[in-house]
């Protein structure tokens, strides 16, 4: 009733898009305009993230026309407060650094992945339909939270199994930081393993295999690019987590790999500056574009052997 | 109906000591019988898709399940090594012995059955690996290691498949790398290589060329002499050619069992022949 004119002619839809096409003038105009639009919006976000590069490049080298980069690289201590023997080693906080990326990575790689081969290669449609949800809201905790459930919860009921555990520490905000990476690389890698057509599977089980030898010597292998993917993202999200060992690992940047004592990663000490009172100019300001310059080049590494590896492993099937 | 009596009266010589037993229960084994399928019915959800099934597979021949498509002919051949129940909601009935093993009683892992039963698939599907690691995977997840023996199983298994001069030369490149004929040839050594009793191929020629298909067809009569070979297969023609005996399926039933030669020059019920001679739909 609400068409009048379908009812007797017939209509043509080549004449109503030949008409249409008559008609509208702006879709050509912003077929024009739009790739100088998008180019533009992508310039700038290129331009700025440059900007952010070379003020951390320039205001690194301020900082080793102080102090200088063998002592940098080969000191290790931490000492930038004191006024006499200041020291600007900053093994200290690398150390700090990979420790608790140490511990948070023990732990979630397996974890993660035993997560991921489990939903991918056993759990019913239904199971996976709701746990891949709940895995992506777990991933989107602040890490504020994680801080100070480390602090809070997990330091006390470690203290419980070791006595000599501090108050502040690599132990506790390692593993809860393992805690965060699990669900990303639990879905990542699930990702990447359903991605892995079933035909292959078939083939593997018609030969007699279990389901543990299709998950591990097929399923896995196959979608190694996407597993080592994300158990890469996790250690990238582990050096650069910053709230999570501000909170719980405290703040005295010690060269040790004892997990019970407190320590200070890079990411911690950038906070500690700048939430502290170092005026603009001095040394210590300066210094934590060293430091964050230090962490730039950990997660660069990072970012190449990532693509390296997910190019060398490509298996396209 | 009535050509199932037939065959199954033809059959009864051959399985003496099963016909007296329960359907369900062990059979013992008939010389020169590899599966005995006894009113075997599948069930995917509430569809029932293979209906009374009386069929009785023998060693050392080729047999061809012909039938137009949805009939029930690949339900039937996953059935034989259990990965139909990969399924989700697949109920099964009734009685499928294996050399007089019954495959479906809970004592007999799934996996040593499906270790004696060789599949190759409709479309080919080597796993992403070297075509040396496709073919060394089956006896590895078995416990071969020893890299001699391997690359021993390797050659014979692709000198079985006659694939072996092809890529002699490059065994440790992908075997994506392969055409979908060499990968279809590799998935069948890849079945050759866990020496198998019996090869399943579910239209092993249908994403193939002529000539790929001829090398194929040509593989599987110089398999016969080794192993028992269930094949399904659209083209009517290949059925004629390399078949000894033939089932037709039709709608989830098994119309008629019979020597190939029989079945396609003097077909007993009106639906083969009408099949058979593309009168059907
Ligand atoms: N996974 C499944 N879930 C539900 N129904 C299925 C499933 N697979 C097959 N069926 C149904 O069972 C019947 C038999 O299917 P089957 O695949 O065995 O046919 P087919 O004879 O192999 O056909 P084709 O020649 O097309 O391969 C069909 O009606 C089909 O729709
Ligand atoms: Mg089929």
């Amino acid at each position: 009733m609400g068409i009048p004119t379908n009812q007797e002619q017939p209509f043509s839809v080549r004449e109503m898009i030949v008409e249409n096409q008559r008609r509208q003038h702006w879709p050509k105009r912003m077929e024009k305009i739009a790739p100088k639009l998008l180019f533009t919006l992508a310039a700038l976000s290129v331009l700025v993230t440059l900007g952010i590069l070379f003020t951390l490049l320039f205001e690194t080298i301020e900082f080793f026309r102080r102090v200088s980069i063998v002592e940098f690289v080969t000191s290790k201590e931490w000492l930038p407060w004191n006024e006499e023997h200041g020291s600007f080693g900053v093994a200290p906080l690398v150390t700090g650094t990979l420790l608790t990326t140490g511990i948070a990575m023990l732990f979630a790689v397996p974890i993660g992945l035993a997560s991921a081969i489990y939903l991918s290669e056993y759990a019913s449609e239904r199971t996976r339909r709701i746990i891949k949800p709940a895995l992506e809201v777990l991933a989107g905790i602040p890490t504020i939270v994680y801080g100070f459930f480390a602090l809070t919860i997990v330091t006390p009921l470690l203290q419980n199994v070791i006595p000599d555990l501090e108050i502040f520490n690599a132990l506790s905000p390692g593993l809860v930081m393992g805690i965060m990476i699990i669900p990303m690389i639990a879905s990542l890698s699930e990702d990447a393993m359903s991605a892995v057509p079933n035909s292959i599977r078939e083939g593997a089980l018609a030969l007699g295999a279990t389901k543990l030898e299709v998950a591990l010597k097929v399923v896995l292998p196959a979608a190694a690019s996407g597993v080592i993917a994300s158990v890469i993202l996790g250690i990238s999200r582990a050096v650069g987590e910053t709230m999570i060992v501000a909170v719980a690992g405290g703040s005295s940047p010690e060269f040790t790999f004892d997990v019970t004592k407190s320590i200070q990663t890079l990411t911690a000490y950038i906070v500690q500056v700048t939430t502290g009172d170092a005026g603009y100019g001095t040394t210590i300001y300066y210094s934590i574009y060293a430091v964050g310059m230090t962490l730039f080049l950990f997660t660069l590494v990072m970012n190449v052997l990532a693509q390296y590896i997910s190019r060398r492993f490509r298996e396209e099937y | 109906m009535m050509a199932t009596k037939t065959k199954e009266t033809k059959v009864a010589p051959l399985t003496v000591g099963s016909t007296a037993a329960m359907p369900t229960a062990e059979s013992g084994e008939a010389k020169g019988v590899v599966y005995e399928t006894k009113d075997l019915n599948l069930w995917y959800g509430e569809h029932h898709a293979l209906k009374h099934i009386h069929l009785t597979i023998y060693e050392n021949k080729v047999t061809a399940i012909i039938g137009p498509s949805g009939c029930g002919k690949s339900t039937y051949i996953k059935t034989l090594n259990r990965m139909v129940e990969l399924v989700p909601n697949v109920r099964i009935a009734g009685h499928l012995a294996y050399r007089g093993r019954n495959i479906f009683d809970p004592s007999y892992p799934v996996e040593q059955l499906r270790t004696q039963i060789g599949m190759v698939f409709q479309k080919p599907n080597p796993f992403p690996k070297s075509i040396y690691d496709n073919i060394a995977y089956g006896p590895r997840i078995h416990g071969i290691r020893n890299k001699k023996v391997l690359d021993e199983i390797v050659e014979k298994s692709l000198r079985g498949a006659a694939l072996w001069d092809e890529v002699k030369d490059r065994l440790r490149d992908h075997a994506y790398g392969l055409s979908g004929g060499q990968q279809q040839r590799l998935c069948i050594a890849r079945c050759l290589a866990i020496e198998p009793d019996v090869i399943l191929m579910d239209e092993p020629t249908s994403a193939l060329d002529p000539i790929s298909t001829l090398k194929i067809e040509e593989l599987i009569q110089e398999l016969k002499k080794q192993y028992s070979i269930i094949i399904v297969t659209h083209n009517m023609q290949q059925a004629a050619r390399i078949s000894d005996k033939t089932a037709f399926f039709l709608n989830g039933e098994v119309i008629e069992y019979a020597e190939t030669s029989k079945l396609f020059s003097n077909p007993a019920d009106q639906r083969t022949e009408d099949y058979i001679t593309g009168r059907f739909g």
